[in-house]
């Protein structure tokens, strides 16, 4: 590992690292609806990793292909540098996982429900198991509710016992999909502290979401999938960066602000109400001109800036479309 | 209801005797203490519990209990007045005696089950084994437990194998229980026409009971076959039990002769020849062969599926 091979050094070392390692991954299902397409995932070893897409991107599929739920039509994946779905046995102990939401039994109490998914564990120790269930509950917030029948959980309750099962175990890999489903704000903050609490513990953890903020807000690596095909990936800040920030002139002469900044090589231009927003120019341009430029003409320039590029930002410009579209 | 729920760990008492899914066992297997935990620790501890705990299989097993003591009220309004129940009236095998003797409850009892309540009540629970899981979604978390296909179908067997034993017995204790209670017991006549001990009588019911338990093997099997086709719990059981009403259907049907002794139900009644004297093993050996048999293909067919199969969301 100290002398990575030398034709492709960086690729080596950053797959030795890797957790979740796949190479072009591909799920053709049934129907022939082509899911995942040729997918090239990278997931670090201590990340908190954003893998982010509209609803039906193929986010999921790509989940149960590395959890060993579902072959792979062509292509592999591993995970703790093994292979899936053959090491599911070797691999699985160390993974906590929540999928397509919580799936309970709904005539066992909560505590009965974990001591049932804790036993389907060959690896599990039966003589730690009542407190292990009880601390994984406890981290949940949820050791109030624990003698209550599943089934009269809310669904943020659900969400919440579906999250202790994935911790029932000190674990090297979480998978989370979409674990903030149906929480309110306050146990959305809460999970995100959690989360952020057991990467700190040095635990990776692949974090599957639909909502930008809340990936730019966690994670520290993100990729972006849409319409089954891997769009980028990398540090949350590169991706960000790589996109530049939009221009924004706020002022109640739309009309003559537009004519203006397109004189000045402004493109992309969006007019809205009372603002004008559009591609900030390139090259080395004077921001300040621009905005003398606008006062000189007559615009009455109420506010002038560049917005930060968000991971939005990112995904639009890398995508062309609104991140709500479904694949 | 009673009845059903004490008769229950009775059957998983049984099993405790088979470590086959108990990959874990403690250091110190002669304490009991420990030993019962680590059994309800193991995924087939689980799975017993699990079963066992819902309403539904309580219900079959009520509606399974309730049965012989339906049976054994009729037989004893009908026989109120003195005379024996008409012989010549059919009904199920040995349902003349009972007035006689209590025991013949039990026998009649399984008799009357066998052919439809018991495999329905097989039928919906082996169906229901993979098939429900699937459909609840806890199918995907027992798997990246993980819990190992091979493991969870072994498991989700020997659970469903229990509950035959265990649903066997509920009709055999019911009857019993009714019989005594409504008739009186003593020395009985078998077939033949010999007279045995009430003791040994007893010991031919409890014999009767395993065979009929055994029978249902190949149903047990067919329905955990069918849970692994589809996602559907519902689905699962309704195609268990309508294959069952179907194959006795053509088991009616003389045309189809040749065909008949592969239906897994062809044989069932071959347990009434345990009360002949000597007993008459012919068709007895050949229902277990025929269980066995459908035991293995199906249980083949039910692994081959699962261990390749796409778990579906």
């Amino acid at each position: 590992m100290e002398e990575p091979s030398a034709t492709e050094p960086q690729e080596s070392h950053r797959d030795d690292d890797a957790v979740i390692v796949t190479r072009a991954l591909t799920k053709r299902y049934r129907g022939g609806q082509l899911a995942v397409d040729g997918l090239d995932l990278t997931v670090p070893a201590g990340s908190v990793f954003g893998f982010l897409g509209p609803n039906g991107s193929g986010k999921t599929t790509t989940i149960r292909m590395l959890m060993g739920l579902i072959e792979p039509t062509s292509g592999t994946a591993r995970v703790l540098g093994r292979p899936m779905p053959r090491a599911t046995r070797a691999v699985l102990p160390q993974v906590g996982a929540l999928i397509e939401g919580p799936a309970l039994y709904g005539f066992l109490s909560g505590r009965d429900n974990l001591v049932r998914y804790d036993s389907a564990d060959p690896t599990a120790d039966p003589r730690t198991r009542r407190a292990r269930v009880a601390a994984a509950l406890d981290r949940v917030g949820l050791t109030a509710a624990a003698g209550k029948k599943a089934r009269a959980y809310s669904l943020g309750m659900k969400q919440r016992l579906g999250l202790a099962a994935a911790l029932l175990q000190p674990r090297r890999l979480l998978v989370l999909d979409e674990p903030t489903n149906g929480l309110d704000p306050q146990g959305m903050r809460e999970i995100r502290s959690l989360v952020r609490e057991l990467a700190s513990d040095g635990t990776t953890v692949f974090l599957s979401s639909h909502l930008l903020d809340e990936i730019e807000q966690v994670c520290t690596h993100a990729a972006v999938m849409a319409q089954g095909r891997l769009i980028t990936q990398g540090a949350v800040a590169e991706l960000a960066a790589g996109t530049r920030g939009r221009l924004v002139v706020t002022t109640p002469d739309t009309a003559d602000a537009a004519r203006v900044l397109k004189e000045q090589g402004v493109a992309d231009m969006v007019v809205t109400e009372d603002r004008v927003t559009g591609e900030v120019p390139e090259g080395d341009r004077e921001l300040a001109d621009l905005n003398a430029a606008l006062v000189g003409a007559g615009v009455r320039v109420r506010g002038f800036g560049v917005e930060r590029a968000s991971l939005e930002d990112a995904f639009m410009a890398l995508t062309g479309e609104g991140f709500d579209v479904a694949g | 209801m009673s009845r059903a729920e004490t008769s229950a760990p009775k059957g998983s008492e049984e099993r405790r005797e088979e470590p086959r899914e108990q990959p874990h066992r403690t250091e110190q297997p002669h304490r009991t203490v420990s030993r019962r935990a680590t059994f309800r620790g193991t995924l087939f501890g689980s799975e017993l519990l699990t079963t066992f705990r819902r309403w539904r299989t309580l219900a079959l097993l009520a509606v399974l209990a309730a049965v012989p003591i339906l049976v054994g009220t009729a037989v004893k309004i009908e026989t109120g007045d003195g005379s024996s129940a008409d012989p010549a009236g059919g009904g199920p095998a040995f349902i003349s005696q009972i007035s006689n003797n209590g025991l013949f409850l039990v026998f009649t009892g399984l008799a009357a089950t066998l052919p439809f309540f018991l495999p329905m009540a097989i039928g919906v629970i082996a169906g229901d084994a993979i098939a429900g899981e699937s459909s609840a979604g806890t199918l995907r978390y027992l798997l990246v437990a993980p819990a190992g296909r091979t493991r969870l179908l072994l498991t989700k067997y020997a659970t469903t194998l229990t509950f035959c034993l265990v649903a066997t017995l509920v009709v055999a204790i019911s009857a019993l229980t009714a019989g005594a209670f409504l008739f009186p017991l003593g020395d009985l006549t078998t077939i033949s026409g010999t007279k045995i001990s009430f003791t040994e009588g007893l010991g031919r019911a409890l014999l009767i009971a395993l065979v009929v338990a055994a029978s249902l093997i190949g149903v047990a099997a067919l329905g955990l076959f069918i849970s692994t086709l589809t996602s559907s719990g519902i689905a699962a059981m309704a195609t268990t039990v309508g294959l069952l009403i179907t194959i006795q259907i053509l088991d009616q049907i003389p045309q189809l002769h040749a065909l008949q002794p592969y239906f897994f139900s062809h044989y069932w009644l071959s347990f009434a020849d345990l009360m002949r004297e000597p007993v008459y093993w012919d068709e007895l050996v050949k229902n277990l062969g025929l269980q066995a048999l459908y035991a293995a293909v199906f249980g083949s067919a039910a692994w081959a599926r699962f261990t390749t199969k796409d778990i579906p969301a």
